[in-house]
């Protein structure tokens, strides 16, 4: 039998993953977006193996919410990164000073 | 092994080796292309954790919609690999550091001696004719029906955002406005000079 745990570990295991992911490819915003959708799915996986275990739907209810919102996040994030290419030429996040932070 | 055990690590295997080459390749074309794996194979999970709706709309949704987005802005960008993969091995040992300490202080909470087997026992196998789609979509539309609209409404938003973004007028391109072709009037075009006629020659 698959015990919760081993589900929480896999979650664990790809969120660091993902952290690994945000620190090595720090100039290319195109892979961070993608990390932030395994860290997203990490947490998915969380939900359902809880909803599973717990017997009660509303994780699975909270997982269509993150899906909703990662989907919106992406779009978004997509759309920043045209606009910022259009601009710069380059989507190195070294460039993006403008606002001088 | 149980065939149940089979699938799981199976799967789990082929989402971390998915998701570290998301992390590790060169190309973003083809960590787009281990991305999509890494969602099909926890697809296959979730459908062994019986959410069985959330997996198949994981597939639409992403692998469908995401995904696709993210390899049309990766091809329509024309990016400098070298520069960008600069510091990659630079911060490697940070990212491996921060990972194994991460995940070291997770595997302590969620580990087996708190969310093992004898803590929260598998729950049975729902029936042949329980339907995770219907029960998902009784909750979502009576106790979660706000938030399901307010998430309609995230959706709408994101759209307008994206459009609003990236529309641009460029002033150097030549168009025609059919509006301003079909409202067109007599006088717009056409001007009626007066003149004096000629005076008639004659003829010797």
């Amino acid at each position: 039998m698959i015990a919760l745990s081993d589900y929480l570990i896999l979650g664990a295991i790809l969120f660091s993953l993902s952290v690994a992911g945000i620190f090595i490819n720090r100039k290319n915003v195109i892979i961070l977006l993608m990390c932030v959708e395994l860290m997203l799915l990490a947490v998915n996986i969380n939900f359902i193996a809880f909803s599973h275990f717990l017997g009660d739907t509303a994780g699975q209810v909270f997982v269509f919410f993150i899906l909703t919102v990662a989907a919106a996040e992406a779009a978004i994030g997509l759309a920043i990164l045209v606009v910022l290419f259009r601009k710069r030429r380059d989507i190195n996040v070294d460039s993006l000073d403008v606002l001088k932070g | 092994m149980s065939s149940e055990q089979l699938v799981f690590y199976g799967f789990s295997a082929i989402l971390i080796f998915a998701a570290t080459m998301v992390i590790t390749r060169r190309n973003p074309v083809h960590s787009a292309l281990f991305l999509v794996l890494a969602f099909f194979s926890s697809a296959g999970i979730w459908i062994l954790a019986e959410a069985e709706f959330l997996a198949i709309a994981l597939v639409l949704v992403y692998v469908g919609a995401v995904m696709v987005l993210f390899l049309f802005v990766v091809m329509m960008l024309d990016i400098d690999l070298a520069t960008i993969r600069a510091g990659m091995i630079r911060y490697l040992p940070i990212g491996i550091i921060t990972a194994v300490v991460m995940l070291v202080s997770l595997w302590m909470v969620v580990g087996p001696e708190h969310f093992g087997l004898d803590k929260y026992a598998a729950p049975a196998r729902h029936a042949a004719d329980y339907n995770n789609t219907a029960e998902l979509g009784r909750v979502l539309y009576t106790v979660y029906v706000y938030p399901f609209e307010i998430a309609a409404v995230i959706l709408l938003v994101a759209i307008i955002a994206a459009i609003s973004l990236t529309m641009r007028r460029r002033t150097d391109t030549k168009f025609q406005d059919p509006s301003q072709q079909v409202t067109v009037k007599k006088a717009d075009r056409l001007r009626v000079v007066k003149m004096e006629s000629e005076e008639k020659m004659e003829l010797k």
